[in-house]
C-alpha cells in the first residue's frame, strides 16, 4: 500500500504538484489528467527520482521519502518510464537480467519478451540504442517491469507507440501482474481502455488531485466532459 | 611456463591450452612454443626480432594465436611481426599482450604489425592488451598496425586495452585498394594517471573502398587520451570514423577528426562524441535496484563490450 500525505513538488518558483494526499490500496489504479497536469512528476516522486519540496510517502507504512531511488526499488517499487533511455551497448539480455534477477534462466526471459510481443530471438542480443524503434523500447520497459515483479508498478503511459493490435495483450500483461504479485499497478493512462479495466482513477488537473474515486462513478463524468468539449 | 605466465596468457588470448592450429608465444622476449601446419608457416625473422607468419592462398577456417607475455621487469623489446595473407584466405589471427611487472623496471613490448592482405582473402584480426602487477615500473605498450589491403580484400580488427597499461601509443595506417573494406574497432579504458594516444590514418586509395573506424573510449581518474582518425578519399570511396568516450573524474579526452577528400566521389563522415555518462542511464538502472556506483560498472562495460 501507498500512501502520500501532503506531497508538493515547486521548481523555479513553480508549483508542478500541490498538497497531494492519496492512498493507494487497489491492485489496478489509473492516473489520469491534461498534459502537463504532473503525473509524471508524481510517479517520479514515488519512485524517488524527484524528492518533494514537503510531504511524506509511505509504503506499507513504512515512511520512505528520505530513501534514495536504489532503496525505493529494493522495497519492490518499479517505474516504466514515459520515455525509456536508451543504453549504448547494454543489451536486452543485459537489462532483462538486471531486472528480473541474476539466476533468472535465460528462457524465462526470452518467455517475458514474448509475452510484451517481441520475438525473443530478434531482440535479446540487441543492443538498447537508437536502432530500436520507439514501439519496440517502449515494449522493453514494459517487459523490464513485469520481470521484476515487484509489489509496486508504475507504468508511464505504456500505450504510447504501442499499435492498436497489440493493446489487448498489453493489458493481459497488466492482469497477469496484479495476479502475480498481488500488489499495486498503476498506470498513467489518456486511453480509455486502460482506463476501463482500472478500479479507481485520479484525475490530475493542475497539480492538485481533481477526483479520485472507483471507475465506475469517474469514467462516465471524464468521457461526458471530453464529449462536451 | 609460470602460473603467472599461464594467467596472463588466459587474459590475452583466453587460451588455458595450447591453442589448435598455428600458434607462436612469445614470452620474456624468447620464442616459448611454436607450431605451424601445412597452409601456415612461421618463421623467425633473420635480420630483426620477430616473425615471419606466411598464410597460403585459399586457406579457409584457419587460425594464428600470437600471443606475447612479459613477467620480466625492466623488460623492453621492440618485435616486428609479418602477416602475408594469401589470396582468397579467410582467417582468424588473434594476438595480444600482457605485460606483468611487479618490480621497479619499466617493462615494454613494441610491436610492430605488417598485414599483407591478399585478392580477395578475409581477415578478423584480434588484439589484446592487458597489464597487472603491484611494481613501480611501468607498463608499456606501443602497437603499430599497417594494413596493406589488394583489390577485394576484407579485414577486421578489434582492438582492446581495458586495463593495466600506463602508457600506450598506438598506431594504425592501412591502405585499401579497389573494393576493399576495413572495419576497425577500438576499444580502451584508462584509469589513474595512464595516457594512451590512438592514431588511425587509413587511405582510401582503391575504387569503391570503404573503412569504417569505432573507437569507444572511457577515461577514468586523472587519466589522458587523445584520438585522432584521419580519412584520406582519394577514389570512388565512403569511410567514417566514431570516437565516443565517456569521460570521468578528472581525467581528460581529446578527439582530433581529420578528414581529407581528393576526390569529388570520395564520401567521409567523422563522428564524435565526449561526455559523461548520462544521468538518465544511472536513474533508470538505479530503479532496477543497483546502486549508483554498480549502474555505473554496468554501463562502462556495457559500452566497452
Ligand atoms: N524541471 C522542470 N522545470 C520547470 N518545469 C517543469 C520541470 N519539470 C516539469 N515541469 C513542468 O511540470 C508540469 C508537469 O509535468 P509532467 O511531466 O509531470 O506532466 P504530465 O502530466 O506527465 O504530462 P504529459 O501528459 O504530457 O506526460 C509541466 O507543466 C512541466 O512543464
Ligand atoms: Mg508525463
Amino acid at each position: 500500500m501507498l500512501e502520500l500525505q501532503n506531497v508538493s513538488y515547486e521548481i523555479d518558483g513553480k508549483t508542478i504538484l500541490k498538497d497531494i494526499n492519496l492512498k493507494i490500496d487497489d491492485h489496478f489504479v489509473a492516473v489520469t489528467g491534461p498534459n502537463g497536469s504532473g503525473k509524471s512528476t508524481l510517479a517520479k516522486i514515488i519512485a524517488g527520482i524527484l524528492q518533494p519540496t514537503s510531504g511524506k510517502i509511505f509504503l506499507d507504512g513504512e515512511d520512505i521519502t528520505e530513501l534514495s531511488i536504489t532503496d525505493r526499488a529494493n522495497k519492490g517499487i518499479s517505474y516504466a518510464f514515459q520515455q525509456p533511455v536508451r543504453f549504448k551497448g547494454l543489451t536486452v539480455k543485459d537489462l532483462m537480467r538486471l531486472s528480473a534477477g541474476k539466476e533468472t534462466p535465460y528462457s524465462t526471459l526470452c518467455e517475458m519478451l514474448n509475452e510484451v510481443g517481441l520475438q525473443s530471438k530478434n531482440y535479446i542480443n540487441r543492443s538498447l540504442d537508437a536502432s530500436l524503434s520507439g514501439g519496440e523500447l517502449k515494449r522493453i520497459e514494459i517487459a523490464m517491469i513485469f520481470a521484476r515483479s515487484s509489489k509496486l508498478s508504475l507504468f508511464d503511459e505504456p500505450e504510447a507507440g504501442i499499435d492498436l493490435w497489440s493493446f489487448q495483450k498489453l493489458i493481459g500483461i497488466f492482469e497477469k501482474m496484479v495476479e502475480q504479485t498481488k500488489g499495486n499497478v498503476i498506470i498513467i493512462s489518456h486511453q480509455e481502455r486502460i482506463l476501463n479495466i482500472a478500479d479507481k482513477i485520479i484525475y490530475l488537473k493542475d497539480g492538485t488531485i481533481a477526483q479520485y474515486d472507483v471507475r465506475e462513478k469517474i469514467l462516465p463524468q471524464l468521457l461526458d466532459s471530453i464529449t462536451a468539449d | 611456463m609460470d602460473p603467472i605466465q599461464k594467467k596472463i596468457l588466459h587474459e590475452v588470448a583466453d587460451l588455458d591450452a595450447l591453442p589448435v592450429g598455428a600458434y607462436n608465444i612469445r614470452a620474456n622476449g624468447k620464442s616459448a612454443a611454436r607450431n605451424s601446419t601445412a597452409n601456415i608457416e612461421i618463421v623467425t625473422k633473420e635480420d630483426k626480432s620477430g616473425i615471419d607468419i606466411i598464410i597460403k592462398p585459399n586457406t579457409v577456417n584457419e587460425s594464428v594465436h600470437i600471443p606475447v607475455i612479459i613477467s620480466e621487469t625492466g623488460l623492453t623489446e621492440l618485435v616486428y611481426n609479418d602477416f602475408y595473407i594469401g589470396e582468397n584466405s579467410d582467417v582468424v589471427i588473434i594476438a595480444g599482450c600482457g605485460i606483468h611487472n611487479c618490480g621497479n623496471g619499466d617493462s615494454a613490448h613494441n610491436g610492430i604489425h605488417t598485414f599483407y592482405v591478399g585478392k580477395n582473402a578475409k581477415v578478423k584480426y584480434v588484439e589484446k592488451h592487458y597489464g597487472e602487477g603491484e611494481g613501480r615500473g611501468k607498463r608499456l605498450m606501443n602497437p603499430t598496425t599497417v594494413i596493406h589491403l589488394e583489390d577485394g580484400a576484407k579485414m577486421e580488427m578489434q582492438a582492446s586495452q581495458i586495463a593495466g597499461i600506463d602508457d600506450t601509443l598506438r598506431n594504425t595506417k592501412a591502405y585499401l585498394g579497389n573494393d576493399a573494406k576495413l572495419e576497425i574497432n577500438e576499444s580502451v579504458m584508462t584509469t589513474g594517471v595512464q595516457n594512451a594516444v590512438s592514431e588511425f590514418t587509413a587511405d582510401l586509395n582503391g575504387e569503391n573502398c570503404s573503412c569504417n573506424i569505432v573507437s569507444r573510449t572511457v577515461a577514468k581518474d586523472s587519466s589522458t587520451q587523445h584520438f585522432t582518425s584521419r580519412l584520406n578519399g582519394n577514389n570512388v570511396c565512403s569511410g567514417h570514423t566514431e570516437c565516443d568516450s565517456i569521460i570521468m573524474d578528472k581525467a581528460s579526452v581529446l578527439a582530433t577528426p581529420e578528414l581529407q577528400a581528393n576526390s569529388t566521389e570520395a564520401s567521409l563522415i567523422h563522428e564524435a562524441a565526449i561526455g559523461k555518462i548520462a544521468g538518465e542511464q544511472l536513474i533508470k538502472l538505479m530503479t532496477l535496484g543497483l546502486t549508483e556506483k554498480q549502474a555505473e560498472e554496468q554501463i562502462i562495460s556495457g559500452f566497452l563490450k
